[in-house]
């Protein structure tokens, strides 16, 4: 129970390489086209950035709105580092995303003091200052915005990025330091009778949080050659909140399936322009009125949830295996 | 030396005095009661102990050295714990997992051993659950540990919070009202539980609590708030007797 299982990490480790190398053999035989590829990579930047939200908003329950905020700035952060200066992308990626943290602490810590509506109109406001302040740099194109940066974004590191994300995310979560942050959602007060640095773990989680936004800022500028400050408006912070709602505040996989999902169907009803919105907001208001919970709820998709259900079954079958 | 000692403690809230020259004085290895009527001033004192009230006048010293002006987190790192009169438990999540919590102060690995799983992590894990289990134990709702606490029955939830602060391993434990909603058969399993704790954890205990048989049963010491101050305090004999005590609780005539 408490020592690594190296058996079932092989495996997973296995079964990622696996969809890793089959789709990169696809995209190098022309199997996946590169519309496809495209969304590919749009999944996994979606992954990251609901996977980190869903720390602020689900696992630490202060509801933020200014994701995409945290993004501009590591977007920015690493096209300026790739277009000006001769480092390598990997350092442009990691320094977009360490930005990004910095400005999360700098935002949080004055704004986690705040509750509920108050903190997500405050979150809010944050996120449109920081896209008002570049546009107002020329430095950086100021309202045209940043182009000619590189595509150095590519399929493999988009995926590896996203699996580093998620691991990072979930130990963080299942340690006794994700679990100080979920007690403050449950209640402030008991948390902090009890000993916990609720300040600390709020800043915490928001910084680790808009660190991964970040990163995702980086990868999504380095793939679309420019970036605009109207790309990172409270439309996109919007959509990567209705990824977290949907997919289960305080689930990982109900965010990495809700991302998956409402990525494939935003780029299915591309055709149908205005009429997406719609069906989005749609299939928000019978989610909500179905499953408040969102798909996931607070619980986490396993293999293991599975062979529960059989086992249950079996125990009734048999009138035995009670309170097992 | 006293454990605690509380001298001339008064807040003011506006105009309202709540709680005004608080005198209390508990030794290591106390039982003490705070009673009094309703709206006496008895939970805002705690609130003062805990640091959620900032006192307006007064000291407050946990062996000597004063609590005052610090965070309620910084306050239980100094060996006070609560529960609340009202429970508050982490509902949501597991009866393991509120112990879990309470022990976070005391965990032996850091958030960097935690996201890349270094061993210490998996002894820190493997130490917190055993200690857990420990005091699930003692308190006798191992059995569920896996459930929700929400899902727990009134006295049992009661009884987690009183698990969760001891998780947090106190010198002086404060409980708000520990035997309210609790029929009398749980009372009395409360009390010699109590009684046990303080045996064999070498707490100090400070309760509030309106069910006199418990506070009668089991407090060496009782304080009697009244209007937020303190009207009387002695020996369970000597507070039955009390005039003054008669007079808060029943009005004058019939004393």
């Amino acid at each position: 129970m408490f020592q690594r299982k190296i058996g079932k990490q092989i495996a997973i480790l296995a079964v990622l390489i696996i969809f890793w190398a089959s789709v990169q053999a696809m995209v190098g035989l022309g199997i996946i086209n590169p519309y496809y590829e495209l969304n590919l990579i749009l999944i996994g930047i979606n992954i990251i950035l609901a996977v980190s939200l869903n720390l602020i908003n689900g696992f630490n329950g202060q509801f933020s709105l200014g994701h995409a905020g945290f993004m501009a700035v590591g977007a920015y952060g690493a096209a300026i580092i790739t277009l000006k200066t001769q480092l390598p992308f990997g350092l442009a990626l990691l320094f977009g995303a360490l930005l990004a943290g910095i400005f999360g602490i700098l935002v949080g810590l004055p704004t986690l003091r705040l509750r509920g509506d108050y903190l997500a109109i405050a979150t809010l406001g944050f996120g449109e200052i920081i896209r008002g302040v570049i546009v107002n740099i020329d430095y950086i194109g100021g309202a045209y915005g940043l182009s000619g940066i590189p595509k150095l974004t590519n399929w493999t590191l988009v995926f590896w990025l996203t699996v580093l994300t998620v691991i990072v995310i979930a130990n963080f979560v299942n340690s006794t330091h994700g679990r100080a942050t979920i007690s403050i959602r449950e209640n402030e007060i008991a948390a902090e009778a009890m000993g916990i640095n609720t300040t600390k773990y709020k800043v915490m989680a928001f910084s680790i949080g808009s660190l991964f936004a970040g990163l995702a800022g980086g990868l999504h500028a380095h793939y679309f050659y420019t970036i605009q400050p109207g790309t990172f408006n409270f439309l996109k912070s919007f959509d990567i909140l209705v990824m977290v709602v949907l997919g289960g505040q305080g689930s990982i996989t109900g965010s990495i399936i809700a991302a998956v999902g409402l990525t494939i169907l935003s780029a299915a009803l591309q055709k149908l322009a205005a009429l997406r919105l719609v069906i989005y907001a749609l299939l928000l208001v019978i989610v909500m009125l179905f499953r408040p919970q969102g798909l996931m709820g607070t619980k986490e998709f396993s293999l293991k949830m599975f062979r529960r259900k059989t086992k249950d079954k079996e125990g009734k079958q048999h009138g035995t295996a009670i309170g097992q | 030396m006293a454990l605690l000692s509380v001298s001339d403690l008064s807040i003011s809230f506006g105009g309202l005095r709540a709680v005004s020259n608080l005198n209390l004085e508990l030794n290591k290895n106390d039982l003490a009661g705070l009673i009094g009527p309703n709206g006496a001033g008895k939970t805002t004192a705690f609130n003062m102990l805990t640091g959620v009230y900032l006192p307006t006048e007064g000291d407050i010293k946990l062996d000597g050295k004063s609590l005052l002006g610090l965070k309620p987190y910084q306050i239980n790192h100094c060996g006070v714990a609560r529960t609340f009169q009202n429970i508050r438990l982490f509902g949501d999540l597991s009866v393991i997992d509120n112990l879990k919590i309470a022990y976070h102060s005391h965990a032996k690995y850091g958030v960097w051993g935690a996201i890349c799983r270094l061993p210490g992590f998996y002894s820190g894990e493997k130490e917190m659950y055993e200690k857990s289990m420990e005091l699930l134990k003692i308190f006798k709702l191992e059995h569920k540990w896996e459930e929700l606490a929400n899902n727990l029955p009134y006295g049992e939830q009661r009884r987690l919070e009183i698990a969760r602060a001891m998780a947090t391993q106190p010198r002086l434990l404060l409980l708000d009202e520990p035997a309210a909603g609790m029929n009398p058969q749980e009372t009395h399993e409360l009390m010699e539980m109590i009684h046990w704790i303080r045996d064999q954890f070498d707490l100090t205990i400070l309760l509030i609590e309106h069910d006199m048989s418990l506070v009668m049963g089991v407090c060496e010491k009782i304080y009697v708030l009244d209007y937020g101050q303190i009207i009387a305090q002695g020996t369970p004999e000597e507070i039955k007797n009390n005039r003054r005590v008669i007079e808060a609780y029943l009005g004058e005539e019939a004393s």
